[in-house]
């Protein structure tokens, strides 16, 4: 599905999809906009070592955006380690999205208060947690809609087969969102799988499939809308392939030049999906000059606030590694931990003494 | 607990088999809390390979026990979201050895869900695992696979050895805060014991004391407490007083009851029938060791499966540990020579 056509040209497909009303168009705008100006501030606090890690987004602004947007805020949201714009679109705070990247061993934020699970890291097992939550909810009578994101490479791992599969038999209302990027890390996607589409794969378990432009934010807005509505009426999953392109490396410890030419990133660079959106809300008359300096303007907002809270290290109480792993400490983490403890202050004493 | 008992708990006798008691257990969970779920493969229509989930179906209706798809990791992925939308999924793995699809989503998130979230997304589900040899199961049907959940923090793994424990503890699993690796030991499913319905057998935690003594000590669990009380009968027969402790819960280790035991006796015995190189008895034999160093009188000793992949049916009686090889290490704890006859 294409609803948008590429920016400073004809349209290389006629639009197939619904035009979106102005209101949800400008808050995908501001969304995206948001999105890339604290990607942009997350890569580089990775080159300051602000950061232990950070997975991009840029270039799939528009999927996880309108993903988001395109939901109720009761449904819930079962995203990967790069789905940081998404977790942002969701209104979780900017410096709980990055508690993981920054070096913490949790997520940072309340799943409860976001209905949004941590950032998985295990590909795909995330889509079992979506489609248990669906089915819980499901069976409580909820219309609550789960939706897992999963990237191309994650589509051969056991879990998404399972899942889909598992929802399709039980009805569980869950959207699987592929942002089909054409890299699991070097590995590109004809590596990856013969089928002829990803969304063909929805076909063998008896669930949905639509393949849609992953640039296009109004497109994934629409098509994740309509899966959406299918889960909530009783319709079943649906698998929906958003073809995209991630503009960085896999994450900063990754060097892209070794699998891929710069022709191509180029290419790709030259239907972004922000440029895009923009092109067409102010041919529309949608947007305007001021309103996209204001928003220009929140974002810097939001990167300086980030800039001043991560400008002084964080410092961590070495027991909280004790904490919640289990409801209570057993005897044996009791132990450990006041070991640690004569550690840590062994350790401050002599630093004193220095 | 629940006052009501099923009039079908116990036959005329009041004797009661251990799957039996499970199975009440589950009941008595499906009735005393809305939340609970009973979900796997073959758990509904059919109850169960070994019908620990007989008649579940049938009683709360199939959306409070269903079959699922025939994929384990699905089983408990899923349970992980239900648990994170209030429910208490109970699942079953059909076998010890069909776990293993499901092992990255037990070590991966139920084990560190709480922590991953800081409390916010704790997982108060139960997956319960027949496991252990001794019924003539053709391969992959026989593993101790005990000691990969041991050696996961974030799990609780419980195993029941007597009637009263499965009950009990299987109850004490399902509404424990944290998830629980419930491992049933299959070649006990049949064994029956004269009890009442419910029982409560205490939190989990902690190990049981079998039988008193005061020579040695074996420490024990599961599948392997049969023979281990054997041995300590011999053991009487002949003059010497072994003790026996039921380890019950493995993950946390009861280190309490078990040093101030060896304590006592100053000398040890860990039986089991997992594989003994880097199984849960060199866990075990390290803690004694660093605990009761000063109290023993001989190196522990460990009574294990052989470092091999489990037997085939033909060869499993070999592999086991019996009475006779107990009694064999018991015999090596350096007894003072007046000992010695009684061996």
């Amino acid at each position: 599905m294409t609803v948008l056509d590429a920016p400073a040209a004809p349209p290389t497909a006629a639009p197939t999809g619904p035009p979106l009303p102005a209101d949800t168009a400008l808050a995908l705008y501001r969304a995206m906009v948001t999105g890339r100006a604290f990607d942009r501030q997350a890569t580089a606090f990775t080159r300051q070592g602000r950061l232990a890690v950070y997975p991009s987004s840029r270039g799939q602004e528009a999927c996880q955006t309108a993903s988001v947007l395109a939901l109720r805020p009761t449904d819930w949201l079962f995203p990967t380690y790069r789905e940081s714009v998404a977790l942002l679109t969701r209104g979780i705070d900017p410096v709980e999205v990055l508690t993981l990247f920054r070096g913490d061993r949790h997520c940072g934020y309340d799943p409860h208060a976001h209905r949004t699970a941590p950032q998985c890291t295990p590909l795909a097992t995330q889509c079992l947690h979506a489609a248990g939550l669906a089915d819980a909810a499901r069976m409580r009578g909820h219309d609550t809609v789960a939706l897992a994101y999963i990237g191309d490479g994650a589509t051969s791992e056991g879990d998404f087969h399972e899942a889909v599969n598992y929802a399709a038999v039980r009805r569980a209302p869950v959207v699987f969102l592929i942002q089909n990027n054409q890299y699991a890390i070097s590995v590109p996607l004809a590596k990856q799988t013969a089928a002829r589409t990803l969304a063909d794969k929805a076909a063998g378990y008896g669930a949905a499939g639509e393949r849609i432009d992953g640039n296009d934010a109004a497109a994934v807005h629409t098509a994740v809308a309509r899966a959406a509505h299918r889960a909530r009426t009783g319709g079943g999953p649906t698998v929906l392939e958003a073809l995209t392109y991630r503009i960085e490396a896999h994450t900063n410890a990754d060097d892209d030049t070794r699998y891929r030419s710069a022709e191509e990133v180029a290419a790709w660079a030259g239907k972004d999906p922000v440029a895009r959106l923009e092109h067409r809300l102010l041919t529309d008359g949608v947007l305007d000059e001021d309103t996209i300096t204001g928003i220009t303007r929140d974002a810097q907002e939001l990167t300086a606030r980030l800039r001043r809270t991560f400008a002084s290290p964080p410092r961590r109480d070495p027991a909280e590694m004790f904490q919640h792993v289990y409801h209570q400490p057993p005897p044996h983490l009791r132990s450990q931990a006041a070991l640690l403890a004569a550690e840590t202050a062994t350790t401050a004493a002599a630093g004193e003494d220095a | 607990m629940p006052t009501d008992t099923t009039p079908a708990t116990a036959d005329a006798t009041g004797t009661v088999t251990m799957a039996k008691a499970l199975n009440t257990a589950l009941r008595d969970a499906l009735r005393a809390d809305e939340n609970t779920l009973v979900f796997g493969e073959d758990v509904g229509t059919l109850g169960g390979v070994f019908r620990v989930t007989d008649g579940l179906a049938r009683e709360f209706g199939d959306d409070r026990c269903f079959d699922t798809p025939l994929a384990e990791s699905a089983i408990i992925g899923t349970a992980v979201g239900m648990a994170m939308y209030g429910y208490r999924p109970v699942v079953e793995m059909q076998f010890d050895a069909f776990a293993y699809p499901a092992f990255e989503q037990l070590v991966s998130h139920v084990a560190k869900f709480r922590a991953r979230t800081r409390g916010a997304l704790p997982l108060p589900l139960t997956v319960r695992i027949p496991y252990g040899g001794g019924i003539g199961g053709v391969e992959h049907h026989s593993d101790s696979s005990e000691i990969y959940y041991m050696a996961t923090p974030g799990l609780t793994v419980v195993t029941p050895a007597t009637v009263a424990d499965a009950y009990s503890l299987l109850r004490r699993s399902i509404d424990w805060p944290d998830p629980v690796v419930f491992l049933e030991p299959k070649r006990l499913y049949w064994h029956k014991e004269k009890t009442g319905l419910p029982t409560d057998t205490g939190p989990l935690g902690w190990a049981a004391v079998r039988r008193r003594g005061t020579d040695a000590t074996l420490v024990t669990y599961g599948p392997a407490l049969p023979a281990a009380l054997a041995a300590a009968e011999a053991a009487a027969q002949s003059g010497l007083s072994l003790e026996v402790i039921d380890l019950r819960t493995l993950t946390p280790f009861d280190e309490e009851t078990v040093s101030a035991s060896v304590n006592r006796t100053g000398r040890a015995v860990v039986v089991h029938e997992a594989h003994g190189f880097a199984g849960p008895g060199a866990e075990i034999a390290a803690r004694i060791t660093e605990r009761c160093f000063y109290h023993l009188e001989a190196p522990v000793r460990r009574v294990t499966g052989f470092d091999v992949p489990y037997p085939a049916p033909l060869l499993e009686a070999h592999y086991l540990p019996d009475v006779h090889r107990i009694l064999d290490a018991v015999a090596t704890l350096e007894w003072p020579a007046r000992r010695t006859a009684a061996l």
